[in-house]
C-alpha cells in the first residue's frame, strides 16, 4: 500500500530553499488526517550538512540521495532519482515546489511514473466529508480517506479550481513558494536518515552544464512579483520614487508605479499597474498616492492583500484596500522603510 | 533542421472577468490568442530556421477546430506547415493525456528540435512540454531564455533560474520550453496570411494516431487528475480605513498587518 | 452578400489592428507634435508588407485584395491618420499608376522595389495653380532626343520629403492641354529635384507633404507610363482609386474618435455617475457609430467593385464623399464628449478632429466628388 508524505526538498548551492521547509510544515499539517511519516526527499552532492534541519523544521524521516550528477539541478539525473524514490517507496503523496526546478522534474517524473500532478497549489487538503468521498469513489478512487484534495488558481487568478487524483499514487502536487507556512523549528527533533543509492549511468547525464552562474536577482517582471510597492501622483514627483523604493527594499519588493507617474517621466513604462500596464496580483500591494482610478484598480484588484496610503480620504483606492491609511506618504514612507528594516532584524535575530 | 513547435490557443485572460452577479467566469467577447510562451517559441524556432539554411517549421497545436486560426497566425509569421490535432476523444484530457496525445502526433513528424511554451496562461501548468519530452525520451530543457548556438547536432542554450542560469549543450533531437526572454515575436506579414489561408492544415484525429495512442489513455478517462470543483475567490470588501493617525500610529498599523499576513 | 470579412481579412485586420496600437498608437501624438514622420516606424509598416497589400506577388507584392488594403487603412488612421495618408499616396496613387499603366519591364523595375518594402513612392499632379482643375498643370516635359526634360513646380506632395520614386505629370504639348499630359517616373536622386521643407498644416502634420521643384531634369523615354499625352487619364484613374483609401481613412479617424470617447465617458464622473449614463452621451454616440457603420459599408462597397474590376469610380467618390462628413462631424462630437479634455492635445480626439478636415478636400474636394457623382447620374 502507498504510504508516506513525501516532500522533495529544493536545494540550491548545496543550500536547502525556504520553499521545501514550507512543504515539509504542510506535511506535517496534511499528517493529522493522514497519519503517515512526513519524509523530506534531499538530493545533491555533499548535502549532508543540511539533513539535521529538515527534522528540526518538521520531516520524521529523510531520503539522502548524494551522487555528483545532482550538485547542480539537470532534468534527467534528478528524474531518475525520483523515479527510483517512488519505485522503492510507494509514496502516498509527493510534493514539490512551484519553481523553475520543481516545476521541470514533477512534470517528468509523473509521467514516468504515470500518475497525476497538480501544479501551483495553493490549498491541500485530505478528502474529510461524505460529499468528498463520494465523489472520490466516483471516479475510482479506493481509499478516499486517504485522497488529497489540491486548490490552484487557473485563468490568471480569474477561478480557483480544486483537483484530484482519484486513482494513481504517488499523488503530486507542486505547491507556490510563500504560500503555506514552516512550522516552528524544533532543534532537538530527529530522525531516521534513509540513504539510498542510485545508480547512475553515462547516458544520464544527457547534457552538458558548461557553464552555471548566480546572479543577482534582477528586478523581475512585476507580473511575477509577490510584493510591490507602487507609487501613484500623491508622491509628488521623481524624487517620491526614490521613498517608494526604499519601502520596496526593505520588504524585497519590486516596485510599480500608476499611469499618472509614467506618463509624468518619474519612471519607466515597465512599472506601470492598470489597464494600460500590467495586471499584477501579488501577495502584498502597497499602494502610495494613487487615488484609485479605475483603470489602475483593474490591474492589481486581483492582490491577496491591498494597503494604500492616501492624503485625500474618499480616495477610490480605499474601496478596495484591506487597510487604508489616510495620510502622507511622504511622512510615512521614510518611517515605515526604517520600521519595516527594524521588524526584520529583530525576526532575523530569533 | 526540422523544428516542431507546439502551440495552444488560449483566451487571453487579461481580458478575463468575473460576473460581479453570478461569480462566473465571462468568456463571451474574450478573444482568442496564442498562449504567449508559445508565440515566443515560434519566434525562437523562426529565428533558428534562419540560421539554419534548409530547416524548416512544423506548428501543432491540440484543439477544437476553432483552434485553426492560432495556427493560420503562425503559419503568417513564417511556419511552413501546420498540423491541428482535435477530436472529440480528445476533450476532458489533463496535462498528462494531453502530452500523451501530442506525443503520439509528433510521432508521426520528423523532428530535430521541439519547442514548447514553458506554460498556458489559461492553466499555468507547465507541464505539457516536459511530459511531451518525457514521453518521447527526449532530453530537455525547459526557462530557455536563449539560444546562444545552433549547429547540427547541438543547440547551446542558457537556462533560467531564480537565482542565475546555466548555459547548457545539448545534443539533438531534443525539447525546449520557451519563456519570454527567449525572443519577441515578430508580426504575421500581409502576404503571410495570404498564403497562410491558401495551404492546407493537416488535421490528425484520434483514428490517425491509433497506432501509439489507446482510448483509456485519453479524454476524462485517461486523465489521472480531475477537477473536484471550481470556484471563484471570494470578492473582497472594503477593508479597514483609519484617519487622523500619527505617522508612528500609521507606521505601526501597516507593520502589524504585515506581520499578521506573515509577510515580514 | 453576407456583409462579412472573410477568415482571412479578419486576421489581416488583426495583424493591422495589434501593429497599428503597438507600434504607431505610442509614438502618433510625438511625430503630431514633431511634424515628422518616422522613418523607423515606415521600416516597420515595409516589414509587414503595409506598402504593398493589393499588388500581385508576381512583382513582390503582397497579394491581398483592395478590401485588405481598406482594413490596413482603417486600422492604421483609427491611431494615427498620418500613417494612413502615406501608405494611401504610396498604394494608390504612386503605385496604382504604374501597377495599371506600365509595361512589364517597368513594373519589374519600379512597382517591384515599392511593393516589396524596399522604397517608397509619392505622386505629383498638383500645382500652386492646378488643383481641383488639374487639367490646368503647366509642368512641361520637353523631348530632348530619346530624354524628356522636365520643367516645373509641384504643390503638396504627400510623401516627398522621404520618397524614393515619384510619379510626376507634365505636359508633352502644350497645345493640347490635358490631352498632352504625360506620365513620368522618377528618381529623388535625379538632379534638379528639389524638394521644400514640410508645408506647415493644421493636420496630418506627421505625414511629409512638401513642394517639389523640377528644373531641366532628364528623365529617359523608357520612364514615361503610358503613351505619350495619356497622363491626365493616368492620374484622374488612380485618384479614382484612391478616394477608397481615403474613405476608409475617414472611417479610421471616426472610429478612432469613437473609441477614444467610449473609454473616456465611462471613466469621466460627473453629478455623481459616469456621463455614459448620461442619455445624452448615449445618444451622440449611436449616431456616431450608426454613421460610421454606414460609411465603412460602402467603402467596403466601392473596394469590392474594384476587386470585382467593375466600375468603381462613382461608388468610390460616394464613399470619400460621405465617410469624410462623417469623420468630420463624429470628431467634432467626441471632442464636444471629452468636454475641455477634448480640445486638450493629450488626448487623441484632438488631432483626430484636426485631422478630419484633409480629408474632404484631398484626392478630390467633397465638391469635386459631388461633380463626379451627379455625373454619373446623368443629372
Amino acid at each position: 500500500m502507498s504510504k508516506g508524505i513525501y516532500v522533495v526538498v529544493e536545494q540550491r548551492s548545496g543550500k536547502v530553499q525556504n520553499v521545501g521547509l514550507e512543504l515539509i510544515g504542510e506535511a506535517t499539517r496534511l499528517k493529522e488526517d493522514l497519519k503517515d511519516d512526513v519524509v523530506a526527499v534531499l538530493l545533491g552532492d555533499g548535502v549532508e550538512g543540511e539533513v539535521d534541519k529538515l527534522f528540526h523544521y518538521g520531516a520524521d524521516k529523510v531520503v539522502l540521495i548524494q551522487h555528483p550528477y545532482l550538485k547542480e539541478y539537470v532534468t534527467e539525473p534528478y528524474t531518475k532519482a525520483l523515479a527510483q524514490v517512488v519505485k522503492e517507496y510507494d509514496p502516498e503523496i509527493m510534493l514539490f515546489g512551484a519553481s523553475s526546478i520543481g516545476r521541470d522534474v514533477a512534470p517528468r517524473l509523473a509521467s514516468r511514473v504515470r500518475t497525476g500532478l497538480v501544479a501551483d497549489c495553493t490549498g491541500l487538503r485530505m478528502a474529510k466529508t461524505e460529499e468528498e468521498f463520494e465523489k472520490e469513489k466516483s471516479m475510482g478512487c479506493e481509499d478516499p480517506t486517504r485522497a488529497l484534495l489540491m486548490t490552484r488558481p487557473a485563468f490568471g487568478g480569474n477561478l480557483m479550481a480544486t483537483l484530484m487524483c482519484p486513482r494513481t499514487k504517488p499523488q503530486m502536487a507542486t505547491v507556490r513558494p510563500g504560500v503555506m507556512k514552516r512550522i516552528t523549528k524544533d532543534e532537538s527533533r530527529k530522525g531516521e536518515v534513509i540513504k539510498l543509492n542510485v545508480a547512475f549511468a553515462d547516458a544520464d547525464m544527457n547534457v552538458e552544464i558548461m557553464e552555471v552562474v548566480k546572479a543577482e536577482k534582477k528586478s523581475i517582471d512585476l507580473t511575477e512579483a509577490k510584493l510591490i510597492v507602487s507609487g501613484g501622483r500623491g508622491i509628488g514627483g521623481p524624487e517620491g520614487f526614490d521613498l517608494v523604493r526604499d519601502v520596496a527594499d526593505a520588504l524585497g519588493a519590486e516596485v510599480g508605479s500608476s499611469r499618472a507617474c509614467v506618463d509624468a517621466g518619474w519612471i519607466e513604462k515597465d512599472r506601470q499597474v492598470g489597464q494600460t500596464g500590467k495586471t499584477v496580483r501579488p501577495d502584498l500591494y502597497l499602494a502610495c498616492g494613487i487615488s484609485g482610478a479605475i483603470q489602475h484598480v483593474a490591474g492589481m484588484e486581483g492582490s491577496e492583500l491591498v494597503i494604500s496610503i492616501n492624503k485625500n480620504d474618499t480616495a477610490a483606492i480605499f474601496d478596495v484596500s484591506d487597510l487604508g491609511i489616510v495620510g502622507d506618504v511622504k511622512v510615512i514612507l521614510p518611517k515605515l522603510a526604517e520600521a519595516i528594516r527594524k521588524a526584520k532584524a529583530e525576526k532575523a535575530a530569533q | 533542421m526540422k523544428i516542431v513547435v507546439c502551440i495552444k490557443q488560449v483566451p487571453d485572460t487579461v481580458e478575463v472577468k468575473i460576473d460581479p452577479k453570478t461569480g462566473t467566469l465571462i468568456r463571451d467577447g474574450v478573444p482568442s490568442i496564442i498562449n504567449p510562451d508559445d508565440k515566443t517559441g515560434i519566434e525562437a524556432a523562426l529565428q533558428l530556421k534562419e540560421k539554419m539554411a534548409g530547416s524548416t517549421v512544423t506548428v501543432v497545436s491540440m484543439g477544437p477546430p476553432q483552434a485553426d486560426v492560432a495556427l493560420r497566425e503562425a503559419l503568417a509569421m513564417g511556419c511552413d506547415e501546420a498540423i491541428l490535432v482535435s477530436g472529440r476523444e480528445f476533450g476532458g484530457s489533463d496535462t498528462y493525456a494531453t502530452s500523451g496525445i501530442l506525443a503520439a502526433a509528433l510521432k508521426t513528424l520528423d523532428y530535430d528540435v521541439i519547442i514548447t511554451g514553458r506554460q498556458a496562461i489559461d492553466g499555468d501548468t507547465a507541464q505539457v512540454g516536459p511530459q511531451i519530452g518525457e514521453k518521447l525520451a527526449l532530453p530537455q530543457v525547459s526557462y530557455v531564455e536563449d539560444i546562444q548556438e545552433v549547429a547540427a547536432d547541438h543547440l547551446v542554450v542558457r537556462r533560467q533560474f531564480e537565482d542565475g542560469y546555466h548555459i547548457i549543450k545539448i545534443k539533438t533531437p531534443c525539447l525546449l520550453t520557451a519563456i519570454a526572454e527567449l525572443a519577441q515575436p515578430r508580426y504575421m506579414s500581409v502576404r503571410g496570411v495570404v498564403e497562410a489561408y491558401e495551404k492546407e492544415i493537416k488535421v490528425l484525429g484520434f483514428e490517425d494516431l491509433k497506432d501509439n495512442l489507446e482510448l483509456d489513455m485519453i479524454g476524462l478517462k485517461g486523465s489521472p487528475t480531475n477537477v473536484y470543483q471550481s470556484f471563484t475567490k471570494e470578492v473582497k470588501g472594503a477593508g479597514t480605513i483609519l484617519k487622523d493617525l500619527s505617522a508612528e500610529q500609521a507606521v505601526k498599523a501597516i507593520v502589524d498587518k504585515l506581520e499578521e499576513k506573515f509577510i515580514i | 452578400m453576407d456583409f462579412k470579412l472573410t477568415k482571412a481579412q479578419l486576421l489581416q485586420q488583426e495583424l493591422f489592428r495589434n501593429f497599428a496600437e503597438t507600434e504607431i498608437k505610442p509614438i502618433a501624438k510625438d511625430m503630431d507634435e514633431a511634424e515628422e514622420y518616422s522613418q523607423e516606424l515606415i521600416a516597420k509598416l515595409q516589414k509587414i508588407g503595409a506598402f504593398g497589400i493589393p499588388y500581385s506577388r508576381e512583382y513582390g507584392g503582397q497579394g491581398a485584395d483592395v478590401l485588405t488594403y481598406t482594413l490596413a487603412m482603417e486600422e492604421m488612421s483609427k491611431v494615427d491618420a498620418s500613417t494612413g495618408i502615406t501608405l494611401s499616396v504610396h498604394t494608390s496613387l504612386c503605385c496604382a499608376c504604374i501597377n495599371e499603366f506600365g509595361t512589364e519591364e517597368q513594373k519589374q523595375e519600379f512597382l517591384r522595389p515599392l511593393v516589396d518594402g524596399h522604397k517608397t513612392g509619392c505622386y505629383g499632379l498638383t500645382e500652386p495653380n492646378a488643383g481641383t482643375d488639374a487639367a490646368g498643370v503647366q509642368t512641361t516635359a520637353d523631348k530632348d532626343g530619346d530624354d524628356y526634360i522636365i520643367n516645373g513646380s509641384k504643390m503638396f506632395t504627400t510623401n516627398s520629403g522621404f520618397a524614393d520614386t515619384f510619379v510626376v505629370f507634365a505636359l508633352t504639348d502644350k497645345s493640347k492641354g490635358p490631352r498632352g499630359m504625360s506620365a513620368f517616373v522618377l528618381d529623388r536622386t535625379m538632379p534638379g529635384i528639389s524638394v521644400s521643407d514640410n508645408i506647415e498644416r493644421m493636420g496630418i502634420r506627421a505625414a511629409s507633404n512638401c513642394a517639389v521643384t523640377y528644373e531641366n531634369v532628364r528623365v529617359p523615354a523608357s520612364r514615361m507610363l503610358g503613351k505619350e499625352g495619356q497622363g491626365y487619364k493616368i492620374a484622374m484613374t488612380a485618384l479614382g482609386g484612391g478616394r477608397i483609401g481615403i474613405g476608409a481613412q475617414s472611417v479610421g479617424i471616426a472610429q478612432g474618435a469613437i473609441d477614444e470617447a467610449m473609454k473616456y465617458v465611462k471613466e469621466r464622473k460627473q453629478g455623481g455617475r459616469t456621463i455614459n449614463k448620461y442619455q445624452n452621451t448615449q445618444f451622440k454616440l449611436a449616431e456616431c457609430q450608426t454613421k460610421v457603420d454606414a460609411a465603412r459599408l460602402m467603402v467596403w462597397r466601392a473596394a469590392t467593385a474594384k476587386d470585382n474590376h467593375e466600375n468603381y469610380a462613382p461608388l468610390a467618390a460616394m464613399c470619400k464623399l460621405f465617410a469624410s462628413d462623417v469623420a468630420n462631424e463624429v470628431t467634432r462630437v467626441c471632442v464636444q464628449l471629452l468636454g475641455g479634455y477634448g480640445y486638450c492635445r493629450e488626448y487623441p480626439v484632438e488631432r483626430a478632429m484636426r485631422d478630419a478636415k484633409i480629408t474632404e478636400i484631398y484626392e478630390g474636394t467633397s465638391e469635386a466628388m459631388k461633380m463626379i457623382i451627379s455625373g454619373s447620374m446623368k443629372v
